[in-house]
């Protein structure tokens, strides 16, 4: 051991770069990309910022009582509103997740529990590919099944188009979130007694409660603005209707009618409503939040 | 043998008798865990108090003593025979033939992945969970073969607990996780629920620190009480058998040894089996230990035994630290 060469003497401090120019040029690298990723972040936000503003400026002056409470006026007359389209929205949003929630939630529970097969890869390949499906495939596809052979357009063949859009989404959210639970928390609900789905429902789907409602809010904030799908289904209405076996109208819809419309009262109209779809959906994430929010999360 | 049944049984601390046999019935009246103390077979030299510097000794250099008398005649609440289990084509358990003490702490000892934990979780069919798990062989609980046709998995679970090696609460109350498994047996009735939490959490000696606040989250507790409460939730089902993997290999020292005196309490009402990589865990609370190598139970048999005179070479050289 006293035969190896003698160490080298460190300078005053090791801790000191002997290297100067690196040191410089790590500083910069360092800045250099601090300043891009924030640019970037802004630079993304400013077209959510516009909108919101945008819509907010246009759309705020059109909204009042009569709005909410009142149908459109024929034309040529102003005033008038669009309840038939807001309560039409509504409807619809709620016949799909009748069809989406609990085929996209148990689907994506299957997967996540006892997907890893043959089969469970060949329905997450098809619900990425239907996920892809242009919307308005996805109405052509409702019309010729749920429209033609009944001969007219119906809330129901509408509901079921947006339906069929949700499913994907939620049941991958569902599958990944699922997933994220620890394998030891399943064990633990097995080992006192529960069988594997009530061990699921109860303790699995209770702790990826949050992330899966955030999915099932993305997915019904998407098709809450789709239009293409209502095209052919459930068409539009010019009246209020809450029969789910007729034409109903809808805020995205209606949105469209107004907005190409030559009439000034109808751009302002078709705003309102582009605010109120926002509304609706931020409404929708809040309370989602605050029912989902970390009740048992340790204190840290 | 009866004789010194009686010997063991009712002058357990007595050093100058030395039983032949030591049975389920006086081991249960065994003093715990003072290896120094308990009566060792009447082949074994005097042990030395020592139990983890023991020097090896010449006769034992290779291949195995004659099996000492002990292991026989056991009140066995669990046993297994010819067991072997399969990851795929991995044979993790060999033909292991154990008998768990009715009201005993049993230590299962051994390197990683010597299938110590995987042997336990055969106890209450937890390995069904994993894909590509074979198992041949019988495990009886009470006589009865666990893996028979038509065994109902969830009421064996009842019966034979679990506590897991990482503290695993619920997302939920330190109340509502207590009541998990009461509740699921069917019980709804609000009065019981709360007196059988109290009755658990005194059980896992939690109630003290958490009485006032059995709403909060236990995800807020420490990992010790958090670990307690797991035995606690446990205990709630009333199984009879409480096997528990490594249970304070993720605590600290004082929270491993108010788990430690707490098996000492539960084993007067449960069978307990306890895996554990810390020898000296297992020298203080177990009555007996068995020795896993390589998925081959080396060798089964009182503490006291294993742990100042085993039979087998390589166990000697694993409680001596000569490998492992």
């Amino acid at each position: 051991m006293e035969q190896t060469a003698p160490l080298t003497i460190a300078p005053q401090s090791a801790l000191r770069s002997q290297n100067r120019l690196r040191q410089t040029r790590r500083r910069l690298a360092n800045a250099g990309m601090w300043i891009g990723a924030s640019l970037a972040t802004i630079i993304a936000l400013v077209p959510l910022l516009m909108i919101l503003y945008y819509v907010t400026a246009q759309g705020l002056p059109a909204l009042n009582a009569d709005f909410f409470t009142k149908l459109p006026k024929p034309v040529g007359e102003t005033g008038g509103g669009m309840a038939h389209a807001i309560v039409g929205s509504f409807i619809l949003i709620g016949l799909a997740s009748l069809i989406g929630l609990p085929l996209g939630v148990l689907g994506g529970i299957y997967l996540a529990e006892f997907g890893n097969n043959r089969f469970g890869w060949t329905v997450r390949f098809a619900a990425d590919v239907l996920n892809g499906i242009p919307s308005i495939v996805i109405g052509i596809f409702v019309y010729a099944v749920a429209v033609r052979p009944v001969h007219h357009f119906s809330a129901m063949s509408g509901g079921l188009a947006l339906g069929i859009m949700m499913i994907p989404t939620i049941m991958r959210t569902t599958e990944e979130l699922v997933r994220l639970v620890p394998m030891s928390l399943r064990e633990a609900a097995l080992a006192l007694g529960a069988t594997r789905w009530r061990a699921v429902l109860k303790i699995v789907l209770g702790a990826a409660k949050g992330g899966v409602i955030t999915g099932i809010l993305l997915a019904i904030a998407r098709i809450a603005g789709e239009t293409a799908p209502l095209l052919f289904t459930a068409f539009g209405n010019r009246f209020f209707s809450v029969k789910l076996n007729e034409p109903m109208s809808s805020l995205p819809r209606e949105i469209y009618t107004f907005a190409i419309s030559p009439y000034e009262d109808w751009h302002q109209k078709a705003w309102g409503g582009s605010l109120v779809l926002v509304l609706i959906i931020l409404v929708l994430s809040l309370v989602a939040r605050y029912f989902t929010r970390g009740r048992y999360k340790a204190v840290r | 043998m009866s004789s010194f049944m009686t010997i063991g049984t009712l002058e357990p601390k007595n050093k100058g008798a030395k039983p032949i046999m030591q049975t389920a019935q006086n081991l249960e009246a065994a003093p715990t865990a003072a290896p120094s103390e308990a009566p060792t077979g009447t082949t074994a030299p005097v042990p030395s108090p020592t139990i983890l510097s023991r020097p090896a000794s010449a006769s034992v250099e290779n291949g195995r003593k004659p099996r000492t008398e002990s292991q026989m005649n056991i009140t066995a609440k669990v046993e297994t025979r010819d067991l072997n289990l399969f990851y795929g084509p991995k044979q993790a358990l060999k033909s292991i033939n154990a008998q768990v003490a009715a009201n005993a702490i049993t230590a299962l000892i051994g390197p990683s992945g010597c299938g110590k934990s995987t042997f336990l979780r055969c106890l209450n069919r937890m390995n069904d969970l994993i894909d590509n798990v074979k198992i041949k062989g019988d495990v009886t609980l009470d006589g009865e073969n666990i893996y028979a046709r038509g065994v109902d998995v969830v009421a064996l679970r009842q019966r034979v607990g679990m506590v897991f090696q990482k503290p695993n609460p619920f997302p939920m109350s330190i109340f509502d996780n207590i009541a998990y498994g009461p509740r699921l047996q069917g019980i709804k009735h609000k009065q019981e629920l709360r007196d059988l939490v109290e009755k658990c959490l005194h059980q896992a000696a939690l109630w003290d620190e958490v009485k006032d606040d059995l709403k909060k989250s236990a995800l807020a507790l420490s990992g010790g009480q958090q670990q307690r409460l797991c035995i606690a939730r446990a205990l709630a089902t009333k199984p009879e058998v409480l096997l528990m993997d490594e249970p304070a290999s993720a605590l600290d020292p004082i929270s491993t040894l108010k788990i430690e005196e707490l098996m000492r309490e539960l084993k007067q009402q449960y069978t307990i089996v306890i895996v554990t990589h810390n020898m000296q865990q297992a020298a203080r609370v177990s009555d007996r230990t068995g020795f896993f190598l390589l998925g081959e139970l080396i060798e089964m048999d009182q503490s006291s035994q294993i742990f100042t005179d085993p039979c087998d070479k390589r166990t000697e050289d694993y409680i001596t630290g000569r490998f492992g």
